[in-house]
Order: C-alpha cells, then structure tokens, then sequence
C-alpha cells in the first residue's frame, strides 16, 4: 500500500492482487448466483438456465457456485473486516447521505478507507450471505433433502428467495456505486484509486497512506523527496 | 368346494375359519366383496389372529388353534338349543333319525373300541342299526335315545358357551355373537357359506374340523343351496385336480382306491366297494363302482387288459399298509429303508414338518431326483448355507439330479379350481433354457425304463411293457392326447341288446359322460369324475362363455365342472322334499312332477321321485351324515382334543393327549416339548405377498415382503423385552430359528382355562434361494404329527419359545 | 406420454400462461374403497411390474409395510394402521393404498421451476414429464400429500402416473386391474363419486356412521379418492392429512414472492442504470486533484517528521 507518483498521475495503492481476485470471484460468483437463481425463480426467467447447460445443471451448479462464493466471501471478509468496524464519523456520514449522492461531499467529515455506506453494504452482503448460503443448504436437496423436514424446507425456500432479492438490491446498489462514483472501479482493476479520488471520497484514508510515505515512480524522481520502498 | 368360488356372492353370511381367504385367495375373496356390497353379506372371521380376512369382517372372534371342534360343537348345541336349525333338511336328508346300534358310546375323550397299544379304534360299534330288511332302522321324531339326533345333543352337550371360552379363549360375548349370526341361517331364505383351507386340514385332527362344519351347515340346511356349501380353498393351482387323480397313495383316479394285499383278485377288490343302499329306493351312486374302475384299468393296460385277467388288476401295485403318506415315507426313509426319491414340483425341506428330521432322512438316500422350475432347498439339502442350512455336505453321499421343468405359465393343460372346474390354458410363454415339460420327463423315463424291461426282463415286467401308450410322439405325450384319455372314449362298439342294429357307442368316439362307461371293457376312461370335459363336441374345459342366466353365479358354459359340469355338489338338496325350492328367489333345480330341472345340472337321475331318492347320492343312505359310522378313524362324532402340542391340558378329557388316532410315530412322540419349556402356542401360514416357496425367487414378491419374521403380541413383546423390528430366536423341541419381530395388536393373549396364552406367527416362504434375504420358516419347529384320517402334518398348532436374539450371525 | 399437444394439458409448470384447456370433456378419477381393502399389494405389485420399477429387496422393520416408503420405484404403499377403536372396542386393520392423489390444484406443479416438468392433463392427471424435470425438489414441498421422490441416480421427481399411458388408450390403471377385490375402482370422476355414494350407504348400515369420502376440497377435489369408514378421522389412515392444501409457506413463495421478487430487482436494477447514465457525474475535478497531491506531500512531510 502506498502513495505513487506516476508520469502522468498520482496514485493510492486501494487493494492488491490477492484481494482483487477474491473480490472477481466473489463478483462472477453472485452474478452466476443471480442468473442460475432467477432461473429457478420465475419461468420468464428460466432461458437463463442455458447459460449453464440446461435447468437440470443449473439445479446442479447453483448451490456448488453458492459454496464457492461462500469460500471467497469469507477470505474477503477476512482481508476487509478490520477496515469495516463503525465509528462514529461512519454515523454522521450516514447522516448526510442525501449530499453523497448529491455529489457534494465536501462538507462531510473526512473519510477512512471506507464509508459508511460502503461499511454497510460489506455487512449486510455478510450477513445476506450467511442467510442465502444457510437456508441454501436447507433447500439442497441432493444432500440435504433427508435433513430437514419438508416443513424447516418450505421455509428454507421462501427465506432464500426473499433474501435472495435483498442481496441482488445490495448488489445492485454497490455496482451503481461503483459507476457512479467515477474512478472507483480502478480500485478493483488496477488495484489503485487516483490521489484526487483518494481525495474527493477517502482523505482520512490517503492522508494516512501518505503519511507512510510516498513512492516516487517518475522517470526523473526529484531525489531525496520520497522514501524508496522500506528494505 | 361343494359350490364354487363364483357361487359365493349368493350368500347371506360368510364364515372364514381355518382359513384365511382375504390372506391366501386374494382373487376369490372377490366374490365375498360381491356378496357384502350386492347382497349385504356379513362377514365373520374366527382365527387366533386378526388376519387381512378380519380386516374387512364385520364380526371377528378370537380362537385358540387347534380348538376348532369345541367352537363348532358350541355352536352346534347354540343352534339346537335356541330351535335355530332347519328340522325338515335335518330330518329329510341327514341320517338324524337313523338308529345307531347297541354299543356304540363316548366316554372320557374316547369312542367305544379303542386300542391304546396300536393308538387306533376297532370301529365295528359304530354303526347303524339295520332292519331284517338290510335297512337301516329310523325314528322320524328323532326322539329315540339312540337316534343319531339324540346322541349329537349328547355328544355336544358339555360345549356351553362357558366352555367354549375356556377351551378356546374366544370371550363369551363374541362367541355368542357369531353363534347368533350363525344361527339365522337356518332360515330357508338364509345361508352362510363356509370358507375354510389349511387352517383346519394341518391338525392333528384336520379331517374332523372340517366335519364338524359340515354337520352344522347340515342342522342350517345349507348344504346344496346357492350361496352356501363347504368350501375348501385349495392352495394351489392344481391341487384340485392333483387330488382327483389320484395324490395320496392310497387313491387312483376319481377317488377309487388303491386295493390292499388282503385284496388279491378284483372280484376281493369289488367285494367291499360297490355299497348296497342302506335305506330303500336310495341311489347309492358307487354301485357303478365297478364300471369306473374296468374303464380304468382299460386306460391303463388297453388291449392287455382283458375280462380274463380281471382286467388287469393284478399290475396295480397294492397296499401292505392303510397308506404311504409322506409323513410315513419321510419316516421310512429317515429309518433307511428308502434309495432314491422322486421329487416333482415338492420342497419337503421346507414344506415337511421337522426340517431336521427330513434333512437327516434325505442324507440317507442313495439318490434323490428333483424336478422342479426352481432351484429348490430340497435339492440343495446338502449344501452348507451356515445358520440357514447347517449341514457337512462332506458327510451326505447322497447323489442329486436337478431335472428342470415348466411352470404353470409355460405349458398347455387344465388347471382345476377349488370350485372343481377344469379350466384349460394356453402357454404364455417358452420354456427357459432346458426346461421340459413333467410329462416329457416322464415320457423319457418311461422309454428307457421299458426298454430295460424288454431287453433284461426282471422280477414284473409286466405293468411296464403292458402299459398303454397311444400318443403321436412316443416319448412326448400331448396334453389334448392325456385330456380325452382322462375323459374316456369307446373301445369297441356297443350296441343295443334289444336292437344290435342300434348303436349306443361307437368306438373310438369319445364318451359324452361316465354314465356311458361300461364294466365289460369296451370303454376306457382314465378319471370318470372328468368325463364330459372333452367329448365329441371338443374341448369343454377350453369354453369361455361368461353367460348365467338369471345371475346364479353358475357360468355353466364356462369351462367344465366335475362331475358332469355340476356347478353345486347335492344340489338336490336344495329344494324340499317335494322337489319346491326352499327359498324361490334361490331356486337351482326344481321337480315340475316328472323330471328334475333347473339352472344347474340335477344331482340326482333327471327322474328320480323326489319323495324317493335322497339328495346324497353317494352315500349308500341317501342322506347326509351327521354321524359318520366308520368312515373316519377317529370317531363317529367330532370331539375336541388338544393339538400334540398344546399349551394347556384337555379339559374334557385331561389324560389324553393329542388326537388318540392321529398318526404319529414312537420316536416322535416321546420327542415332542411340552409347555414348560416351550410355553408359547405358535401356528403357521402363509402371507399374500408370497405363495409358498416359490415367489421369493421372484423379485417383486422379494420387495414386497422381504425377509422372514413372526408376529407376537404387545403384551409378549413386553414381557420378553422383544423389540418391533428386533432379531428373536425361536425354537421348538425340533429345532431353532431366527426371525424379525413384528410386534402387533392383530394378536392377543387368550386366557384359556384360566392360563394365559401367548400365540405366536410363524409365516413360511423363507429359505435359502431365491431373490428374497435368506431365512427360515416355520417347519424348522414344527411336530411330525398327522390327521388321523388323511395325515396331513399339524402345521398349525405346536409349542415354541421366543427369547430377543441379535440374529443369527451374532447368535 | 408423447404425441400430446398443449391442449392436451389443463396446466403445465412453471409457464407464464394457462393452456386453453378446450379439450375438458371429463375427469377421470380412481376411487379406492379402503373398507373393501385386504391390503394385499396386487395393487403394489401391478404398479412396479407395468411402470417397470426395479425396488431393491429391502428388510423387515417389524410391520408388514414394505418397503417403508415411497421412493422413486415404488409409487403407491400399503400402509398398515392397527387401530384400536375406542367407540367399538374392536380393533380395526386399517389399510390405505398411498400415493398421488392427482389433486385439482395441484401443488407440485405450483411449485414446479422446469418449465413443462410437471402437466396436468385435461382429464385431471398430473403427470411427471421427466426429460423436463431438473430434480430441484421443488415438487416435494409443493404436495401437501408428501408423495413425489427424487431418484439419486438420475436426479429425476417421480410418482405415480395414475398409469397416463394406459388411461390414454381407454385402459384403468395398473393397479386398479390387479386389485381382486375391486377395492379400486377407476372411472369419470362423477361415476366415481356415484359409486362412493352406494359404498357409503352399505358401510354406514354396518355401523360405521362416519363412513364418507375423501376428496379434499383445500387443493381443489382430487382424482384419487378414499371412501373411509371413519371419514371424520381421515389422519387415523396413516396420517391422511385432515384438510390438506398448499402450504401457504408454498403459496407465499410461488405467489407475492415470486411476483413482488421479480418487479423489485427489476425496477432497482433499472432506476440504477438509468440514474446512473443520466445523473450529474460524481467526478473527481481538477481541482481535488490539485489538492490531493498539496495533500500528499503535506502528510508525507508529517510522516517523515515522525
């Protein structure tokens, strides 16, 4: 993690390549989720099964890809949770959404790493997973169906339908966020935010990054200004 | 059957005891659902658990096994105390008024003439009175002290409802309730009929179970009427028809019997069998005895049977004892005096009481011979299948063939029916691999064995070279060849003594009816009862017509019906003794003054007075018998013993054990447990999923009921720490067995003579081949015991023990 | 059955339309009589040997049910019930034929996700359409009656068919031929209905007052139905449910859910697109770049500092 002066830009090192790869898996994941899922939700949406070879491996394939995304989501749980805890700041920015979206931040407390809105969507996708992948397991029939009763399945089913729909309206939102907020979708391809971004959306964040320090990547770097990496 | 299967949805009541139809005959039971939803028909079920049959009765009773005579002589006395029986039937045509002679008595459980040492009777007391006139003597108010009447309302006095309890455990309140039921079909417009199989043939004392049936359904009137009968639901296909021609050793064909080596000329032989009528105008139907048997003989030996050598009589092989049942002849080989055994179509390993005494018996052959559609236990009696056939093969010598037959569904012939139809099917199917079918088998042996004969000679060669054998392919007869054989056809012409220009028979024609077959040999017929099944018309046992007229339930162009497509045996009997129905809406033959006539073809000649001639043609007497003289070994009148085997002493008589005439042997007898060690009663039978041993081999019967188990009450289970579904070890004096428990309320304690009494079900159809788990079955257990009479073994009664097990791997 | 046409089908799963249904001219029916049943299994027997089931040998569990369940070989059970009437006294075997009950509405079909998986015929029979089935479950906890299975092998529902192909060349069902004691009895719903009356009659004159059939209204009727000697108690049968339906759990997931589900995501996903296409950009503008890096060389500054 670091602070980069490039040629043409300055850059903040947002998320390395190990977690950039869980985030993709988990991503494609959900998305295979969503169209397998919605596939077996509703009969206008059951063209969708092709995409996966057939309703028959749809049927197959949902739940293995829900284990999958189970797995990712944890090691991204793992690698984001302490950047996720509240705060009070987190509380006032929530209070103020309507200027976020209103594109004007400038008067908000300065934000860490991530902010409230973000934290929030990292804890109900938590959370909605949880759910989706308990009442998921309910509902497997394949390996599940003489665990429970067809009572405790009825239910399985309704509350992974309904959750389900939770999880694609959180989705939804962190993809529009995504878009919206011109320069984020970066973070998760390259691995870095532009210092302006940093600026605008976490500058708590990069004042902390750049207090660690700044690397110099300019062809010309003007010595003895930045620190070279740590070794 | 007196009646047929067709015949039962006449009835008013149905009674299943010693038996279980809904259980065995699944597709006759039909005709009871017929009478119940058509005609309101009750049902009652009388059986020592609560069977499929109970399940849909509309009254069941609980009973010990093996006290069915004391049920029966209760209701009996019920009836006749209560004036619920049809006087004028009893007096008309059963032998009530007759007068037996001075002499005959009961006393303690015994007829008078009773041998201890040779466990048998001198029957000679138990006879009528005769006039000086060859006649028996009568007293038609049946007030005469020793007119069978009076001496049945002695005889079955002590059975009060208070008795039948203790003897039977049925409580008193169900007892009297089916007594009532019972007791309305003396009424002429009502009729129970009596559904009964294995139930009461597989005692010690099976004969006289059934007899005592009969002679209630006599004090009814129910004997020959639609809708009623004694009707014996045979188990198997054919076992009909094996009967009629001849199964038990002591018969041939159409019920004539095998002559003794007392009886050494036929003149001897005929001497004791054409009876003189015993009351005046009587029929005496086996005065043509004479004629049936000649027929025989010219089926049998044609050309070589000859008025000069009494038509061969001398070839047929003779008795040195009263017969060579397989009870005997299991005992006989067991002792070693038998080489090589036939087994067709037969599992004596598992069907034979005393597995380990067959096992033992079988050891001691020098070669056994099993010709059979499956790979039977018999034939493997010497493989070691562990707990399931433990034996050394390396100790048994005894030299096997597997010779593979056609099942039912693979060749051509007649099956006959409980109803005594002659019904003929078709193959549906080729014959597997190298199946054959029985008769080229036999066909085959008998080649080879004549060739034998004629090349070697030996000690009597001539019963072998005589023997007629007139098929198109010597060595594989045709089932239309043995069926018109069986019929009976003309030897040579006969022509009318008065006319000769006149022909009555032409040979080489088939005979229309035994009334036609002669004793001068110019008629040949292989089973008299069968003639009329293929005449000159064809093949009657090949018709389908489901017409009936006026809905009698007589289809009487359906098939044939022995004798003479009879539908209803005495049917003569149904109608008074003007020859009036005694119920018109029951109509079945009627006299319009000169002749008989009706729906069913008469029992009795077309013109015969009915103020003459009695309804039971075949009795010397012309009337039925509610005491039957000599005829059964063991009494005259039913009377109840405990089974060999029993949980409780006999009440009425308590020194005696067991039938005292039943066939036993020494070693067996001293052999058999008692209560203390074996206190529970147990009884087998079979289940519907299964038939015999033969549908385990098939894997849908496998699936329906797939492993060996017996049924014990809630109140045992308890007791014993029996768990539903758990592993139990029961065993008998003979041997041990492990079975699943199937724990059910179908099946509770009965308190008889004030000792409670645990029943315990053992089905069979288990073994050690086939698709269904291996297992046992009941005849590990049971006793070598017989019916006096026919020695069918007491399947259904003996003592065992249940203890909870692990199973027989762990055991 | 093949060869059947859409208006062949009076419903066919998961469709966004309703067949025509113009070819309604009856409904079949099979009525099974549990009063004139000796539990035989001809009925069992019938069933595996026509629909060609291969059940595997099972054991004893110390009743004579066998096997214990329905599974996707065997499609119609006896079922063994010893019930000790309080009223009478006496015990009673009660014996009852399980299996599809073809309801009206059937649930199976409602809660069916393979489009065509699961028909209803014009007759009344719901049939399994296996090449379409994708072995979700679904059917399982759509039936109130607990009757379809799903193989392990081939991932495929299966039950009873109320023998389609045969009622389709004008023959009863497999097992209704076999029964002996025409305990079964198949026919148009209505002769079935007439024949239930005749039976009720004779079994209430044998004291059974509570004789009566069953033929559950809450899923619309079937075309299985029992006369039951104690129709007020329907749950003694082994557990013949009392008023079956749709679970409403069922009806909440394939109704409002599915529905309410689908126009939520769907105008979430849409205002998203659109609000984000055509909003004012939430941009980083020069400005904040320029600040940024004042930004990074102060804190830069401070971190070497400490």
């Amino acid at each position: 993690m670091a602070v980069r002066r490039e040629e043409e830009r300055t850059t903040v090192d947002r998320y390395p390549g190990r977690v950039r790869v869980n985030h993709w898996i988990t991503a494609i994941s959900l998305i295979l989720l969503a169209f397998s899922g919605a596939a077996l939700f509703h009969p206008s949406l059951f063209f969708l099964s092709s995409l996966f070879g057939g309703g028959a491996a749809t049927r197959m394939l949902h739940p293995w890809i829900g284990v999958v995304l189970l797995a990712s989501f944890t090691i991204l749980f793992i690698q984001m949770v302490r950047y996720n805890f509240w705060t009070k700041a987190d509380s006032h920015w929530m209070r103020h959404i309507g200027e976020v979206v209103a594109g004007r931040e400038e008067n908000l407390p300065e934000v860490g790493k991530y902010n409230g809105g973000q934290k929030i969507i990292f804890w109900l996708m938590t959370l909605l997973i949880l759910v989706l992948f308990g009442t998921g397991i309910m509902i497997w029939y394949e390996y599940f169906g003489a665990t429970f009763t067809i009572e405790q399945q009825r239910i399985g089913h309704i509350l992974h339908a309904l959750t389900a729909v939770a999880m694609l309206l959180v989705v939804i939102v962190h993809i529009y966020a995504a878009f919206y907020v011109r320069g984020t979708i970066n973070a998760m391809t390259e691995g870095k935010v532009t210092g302006g971004w940093a600026f605008r959306h976490h500058r708590l964040w990069l004042r902390q990054e750049a207090r660690k320090g700044v690397i110099d990547e300019r062809q010309t770097p003007p010595r003895g200004h930045g620190v070279g990496p740590a070794e | 059957m007196t009646n047929s299967w067709t015949d039962i949805k006449n009835t008013d009541l149905v009674i299943i005891m010693g038996g279980n139809a809904a259980e065995a005959h699944p597709c006759g039971f039909k005709w009871v659902t017929e009478a119940k939803a058509q005609r309101g028909a009750k049902l009652i079920v009388v059986d020592p658990r609560f069977t499929r049959s109970a399940s849909v009765a509309d009254l069941y009773a609980p009973i010990r096994q093996g006290t069915d005579i004391a049920f029966l002589l209760g209701a009996m006395k019920y009836c006749i105390d209560n004036d619920k029986i049809q006087h004028d039937y009893v007096r008309a045509f059963t032998n009530a008024p007759y007068i037996v002679k001075e002499g005959f008595g009961y006393q303690d459980g015994l007829f008078t003439g009773y041998d201890e040492a040779k466990r048998d009777y001198d029957r000679s007391s138990w006879e009528y009175e005769l006039g000086p006139d060859g006649y028996v003597q009568i007293d038609e108010t049946l007030q005469h002290p020793r007119s069978v009447y009076q001496l049945l309302k002695k005889h079955i006095a002590a059975y009060t409802p208070e008795m039948v309890e203790r003897i039977c455990g049925t409580p008193k309140d169900k007892f009297l309730a089916v007594c009532k039921l019972i007791s309305e079909c003396s009424a002429r417009d009502k009729v129970m009929t009596s559904m009964y199989a294995l139930g009461w043939t597989q005692h010690s004392k099976g004969s006289q179970n059934i007899r005592s049936m009969a002679m209630l359904q006599l004090l009814l009137g129910n004997i020959g009427v639609r809708g009623g009968g004694m009707n014996a639901l045979r188990g198997h296909s054919n076992i009909q028809g094996l009967t009629d021609i001849g199964l038990m050793s002591n018969l041939i064909p159409g019920y004539l019997t095998l002559g003794t080596d007392k009886e050494v000329d036929f003149s001897t032989y005929m001497s004791t069998r054409g009876f003189k009528p015993l009351r005046p105008n009587q029929m005496s139907y086996w005065q043509n005895y004479r004629k049936f048997m000649v027929s025989f003989l010219k089926s049998m030996w044609g050309k070589a049977a000859t008025p000069e050598n009494d038509f061969a009589y001398q070839w047929l092989p003779k008795l040195d004892v009263p017969g060579y049942d397989m009870l005997r002849y299991f005992d006989m080989m067991h002792q070693g005096k038998v080489n090589g055994y036939f087994c067709q179509g037969f599992n004596p390993l598992l069907s034979l009481s005393n597995r380990g005494k067959v096992t033992q018996a079988l050891s001691k052959l020098k070669f056994l011979v099993s010709m059979d559609p499956l790979q039977t236990e018999t034939a493997r009696f010497w493989k070691d299948e562990g707990v399931h056939n433990d034996v050394k093969p390396e100790s048994i010598q005894t030299e096997v063939f597997e010779l593979p037959t056609t099942c039912f569904a693979e060749d051509e012939g007649s099956l006959v029916n409980s109803g005594r139809w002659l019904q003929w099917h078709w193959p549906g199917a080729e014959p597997p691999g190298e199946a054959k079918t029985d008769t080229w088998v036999m066909a085959q042996l008998y080649q080879r064995l004549r060739a034998l004969y004629e090349k070697e000679g030996g000690a009597f060669p001539d019963p072998i070279v005589n023997l007629h054998w007139p098929y198109r392919l010597a060595d594989d007869p045709q089932p239309d060849e043995m069926a018109k054989e069986m019929n009976g056809y003309v030897v040579s012409t006969v022509t009318d003594p008065v006319d000769p220009t006149k022909v009555l028979l032409e040979k080489g024609k088939q005979v229309d009816t035994f009334g036609q077959l002669r004793d001068d040999g110019s008629t040949a017929c292989g089973c008299w009862i069968y003639s009329g099944s293929w005449t000159e018309k064809g093949n009657m046992m090949a018709r389908r017509d489901t017409s009936d007229p006026a809905n009698t339930g007589a289809y009487s162009n359906w098939a044939f019906s022995w004798p003479a497509n009879r539908r209803i045996l005495y049917n003569r009997a149904s109608a008074d003794l003007d020859g009036k129905p005694w119920d018109p809406k029951r109509k079945l033959i009627e006299w319009n003054g000169t002749a008989w006539s009706g729906y069913d073809v008469p029992d009795i000649a077309p013109a015969a007075k009915p103020q003459d001639v009695g309804p039971f043609i075949m009795n010397p007497e012309g009337t039925a018998r509610l005491f039957s003289r000599g005829m059964m070994k063991d009494g005259p009148f039913p009377a109840h013993y405990e089974p060999f085997e029993s949980p409780v002493a006999n009440v009425m008589a308590p020194k005696i054990r067991g039938n005292p005439a039943a066939r036993i042997f020494k070693d067996d007898l001293a052999a058999l447990g008692t209560s203390d060690k074996f206190p529970y009663a147990a009884t087998s039978y079979r289940l519907t999923e299964h038939f015999h041993f033969w549908t385990k081999h098939v894997w849908v019967n496998a699936v329906l009921q797939p492993e060996f188990f017996v049924e014990i009450s809630e109140q045992l289970a308890a007791e014993k720490n029996i768990q539903k579904g758990g592993w139990v070890k029961v065993s008998s004096a003979r041997g041990v067995v492990y079975a699943k428990a199937v724990v059910t309320k179908r099946i509770k304690p009965l308190v008889c003579d004030g000792k409670t009494v645990h029943v315990v079900g053992i089905p069979l159809h288990w073994g050690f081949t086939g698709a269904a788990r291996k297992g046992f079955g009941p005849n590990s257990l049971t006793p070598f015991v017989g019916d006096a009479n026919i020695e069918t073994p007491e399947f259904k009664a003996f003592l065992v023990n249940v203890e909870p097990s692990n199973g027989p791997a762990v055991s | 059955m093949a060869g059947l046409q859409s208006q062949d089908f009076a419903r066919i799963s998961a469709t966004t339309f309703r067949p025509p249904d113009v070819r309604h001219d009856f409904e079949v029916a099979k009525l099974i009589d549990v009063s004139k049943c000796i539990g035989c299994k001809a009925c069992q027997a019938a069933c595996l040997e026509w629909n060609n089931l291969r059940e595997e040998i099972g054991y004893n569990r110390g009743v004579y049910d066998n096997p214990h369940d329905l599974t996707e070989n065997t499609w119609t059970l006896m079922r063994f019930t010893e019930w000790e009437n309080p009223g009478t006294g006496n015990l009673e075997w009660l014996i009852r034929k399980d299996g599809c009950m073809h309801c009206a509405d059937p649930g199976c079909l409602k809660a069916c996700p393979a489009p065509g998986a699961i028909v209803q015929y014009n007759n009344g029979i719901v049939d399994f359409v296996s090449e379409n089935c994708i072995g979700c479950g679904y059917c399982v906890k759509g039936c109130p009656f607990n009757i379809p299975r799903i193989s392990q092998a081939d991932h495929k529902a299966y039950k009873c068919t109320l023998c389609s192909d045969r009622v389709s060349v004008g023959q009863a069902p497999a097992c209704a031929k076999a029964c002996p004691t025409g305990a079964i009895v198949f026919g148009t719903k209505q002769a079935m209905l007439d024949h239930a009356e005749g039976r009720i009659t004779d079994l209430k004159s044998r004291g059974f007052k509570n004789a009566g059939i069953y033929d559950p209204p809450g899923v619309g009727g079937t075309h299985v139905m029992y006369v039951l000697h104690h129709a007020d108690q329907p749950q003694l049968y082994a557990g013949l449910p009392q008023n079956p339906r749709i679970s409403q759990v069922v009806e909440l997931w394939k109704g409002l859910t599915k529905y309410a589900g689908m126009a939520v995501v769907g105008f979430a996903a849409a205002f998203a697109f659109v609000h984000a296409t055509v909003a004012r950009r939430n941009d980083v503008s020069r400005a904040e770049d320029r600040k940024a890096e004042h930004l990074i060389d102060e804190e830069a500054a401070r971190g070497r500092e400490a």
